[in-house]
């Protein structure tokens, strides 16, 4: 039904968006405690840092990680010079942009539902003998878990969505960094493949909408367990 | 089981300033207006919030100590808290909720505090799906469970309508009754005092204005204000001396040979029992008069009487053997029968109109209660 092309396509965006929501789900919840939980100088300055990716043209997103994470990048020399890993031109520098153009939905999903959590609970199960690390992972956590749901499902559409920090930070390379959006655009560019990009658009919908679908039941099946 | 507190917190405009010293087991009320600081000496002892000052000593347990910088997390300080709303959480089941705090998870003692408040069949159910009263009760529950060497209760039936009160109260008692740990009750309530509390703390903007026997609390000048003028009382405890099963009445020691005849209290000959008595119930006479429908008539020597111009009564305090009675006459009468302190008259109290809601049969050793129903 799909061509090789195609799967090989699907089967990279699913990769990308998969390890860049995995990857900065942990650190996009300590990133959204932090904004709710806590006050201190340069709040405000942190917060807009961490939503500039939203307001930002992608292309500028691609450009600043080429000239830090790339092989020759400021970051990224030292990177591939003492880890051996490398972002430039992979799939993992996909996954890469993918993450930090998503990660302030992500933290905002998350935050929203951190600050609807009730302290007092918290309070309740400090004076049944649990610790705060306890309280986080018993209750805080489970409780912020539609938010979460939302959170990690709206940043793998976006991720999945990816575009124009991905070809500018890692090119559009078959089988490496060529996700569903950047083979669409080399269809489009090529005379004479409506169809494929046709095809893919396709694709790109059922996904999207498969991955919507699955968070709503997911979100309605935690609130009820959750009885909120 | 000691608990010493002092403690100095700047709470907006009041200045919380305490310094309490509690040897009891059993229900002690803190006792004033909202906004008395009450619940915030329960969070300071709790470790919710942090004192300004002080030293905060649960038996020989420091669990705070400014001086020492000493301060315990909650966690650490083995104190059970029942809030105000029950705090379940709304992700565990009732079970998960009584299990969260218990290191050892052994089904028995589970079984008993279910048992004892009533919620062995709501075990496998959520939150969501009990009522008030069952949820507090859970919270309890929950409380109990964590093995706490005190208990603070901070206005738990606060929440609840009349009648989930009137089914929680029997459960708090007969907890008072069969745990061995000092529980704190704040509480505004007169009724919650009458019922549940064995000594009480009264508080006002922050400081400690009496501690001691509810009865002598209560009956003193410093809980006038507490009391709608109408309806003063004074609350009574003594033994009771025997029944009468052809009458339904019991009848109460208040000295060597007074008595007070009451109506039936369902609790054994010798038993320690409470109850509050009306000011508007008790009538004053020079000589007992006989053939009257009055049972109880008992000599008493006027203590203090107190009027105010602009209304038409006037209370006074009697003493009869060690009890303290108030009555409240019309000033009229007190002016005609040229009433004064220190003369010996006859008081007549209605035994009739004690209501049931009055009486607290308050078993032996004096910290148990059963209420006479």
């Amino acid at each position: 039904m799909l061509s090789e092309y195609e799967i090989s396509a699907l089967l990279l965006s699913l990769k990308v968006s998969g390890s860049a929501v995995l990857f900065s789900l942990p650190l996009a919840i300590l990133v959204a405690w932090v904004l709710a939980r806590y006050h201190f100088p340069g709040k405000a300055l942190l917060d807009s840092l961490i939503h500039l990716p939203l307001v930002l043209p992608p292309v500028v997103i691609g450009y600043l990680l080429l000239i830090s994470m790339g092989r020759q990048g400021v970051i990224g020399s030292r990177l591939y010079e003492w880890f051996g890993v490398s972002f430039s031109f992979s799939w993992q520098g996909a996954a890469l942009a993918a993450a930090i153009v998503a990660f302030p939905l992500m933290v905002r999903a998350i935050r929203l539902s951190l600050q609807a959590v009730d302290i007092k609970l918290e309070q309740a199960a400090r004076t049944l003998g649990a610790s705060p690390l306890k309280v986080f992972f018993t209750i805080t956590l489970p409780l912020t878990v539609p938010g979460l749901l939302a959170g990690t499902i709206l940043a793998f559409a976006r991720s999945l969505g990816e575009f124009g920090a991905t070809i500018t930070f890692v090119s559009n390379i078959p089988g490496e960094t060529r996700t569903l959006p950047l083979a669409m655009f080399s269809f489009i560019e090529t005379p004479g493949a409506e169809a494929e990009a046709a095809r893919l658009c396709l694709i790109s919908i059922v996904v999207a909408l498969a991955a919507l679908l699955i968070s709503e039941g997911l979100t309605r099946m935690a609130q009820k367990r959750l009885a909120l | 089981m000691t608990l010493q507190i002092t403690l100095e917190k700047q709470l907006g405009e009041i200045n919380l300033d305490i310094d309490l010293n509690l040897q009891e087991t059993g229900i002690t009320a803190l006792f004033g207006r909202s906004g008395a600081g009450k619940t915030s000496i329960i969070n300071l002892i709790a470790g919710l919030e942090k004192p300004d000052a002080g030293k905060i000593l649960i038996g020989d347990r420091v669990v705070f100590d400014a001086a020492r910088n000493i301060n315990l997390p909650p966690q650490k300080r083995q104190i059970g808290y029942v809030f105000q709303g029950s705090r379940l959480f709304p992700h565990y089941t009732v079970k998960g909720n009584l299990n969260y705090g218990r290191r050892h998870k052994d089904p028995e003692s589970l079984n008993t505090i279910a048992e004892l408040l009533g919620i062995e069949q709501l075990l496998h159910r959520y939150p969501a799906a009990l009522s008030g009263g069952e949820q507090q009760r859970v919270a309890i529950g929950r409380a109990l469970l964590s093995n706490p060497a005190m208990l603070l209760m901070d206005e738990p039936l606060a929440s609840l309508d009349e009648p989930r009160k009137k089914e929680l109260f029997p459960y708090i008692e007969q907890l008072a009754k069969e745990i061995n740990i000092p529980i704190i009750y704040v509480s505004h309530s007169l009724d919650e005092l009458l019922r549940l509390a064995d000594q009480m703390v009264l508080i006002d903007q922050g400081r400690v204005i009496r501690h001691g026997e509810v009865a002598d609390i209560w009956n003193s000048e410093a809980m006038l204000p507490w009391q709608p003028e109408q309806d003063i009382s004074v609350i009574l405890e003594a033994c009771i001396r025997e029944h009468s099963s052809r009458y339904s009445m019991s009848c109460l020691a208040l000295g060597d040979r007074l008595s007070l005849w009451t109506p039936f209290i369902d609790a054994p000959v010798a038993s320690r029992v409470r109850m509050r008595i009306h000011a508007r119930d008790i009538s004053l006479v020079r000589q007992p008069a006989e053939q009257s429908s009055i049972r109880n008539v008992i000599p008493v020597s006027v203590v203090d009487m107190t009027s105010t111009d602009n209304t038409s009564a006037c209370l006074i305090t009697l003493r009869a053997g060690q009890h303290i009675l108030k009555s409240s006459i019309s000033r009229w009468a007190a002016e005609e029968l040229a009433i004064h302190p220190g003369e010996q008259l006859f008081a007549q109290i209605k035994g009739g109109s004690i209501s049931r809601n009055d009486q607290v049969a308050n078993l032996q050793p004096s910290n148990a209660f059963l209420i006479a129903r």
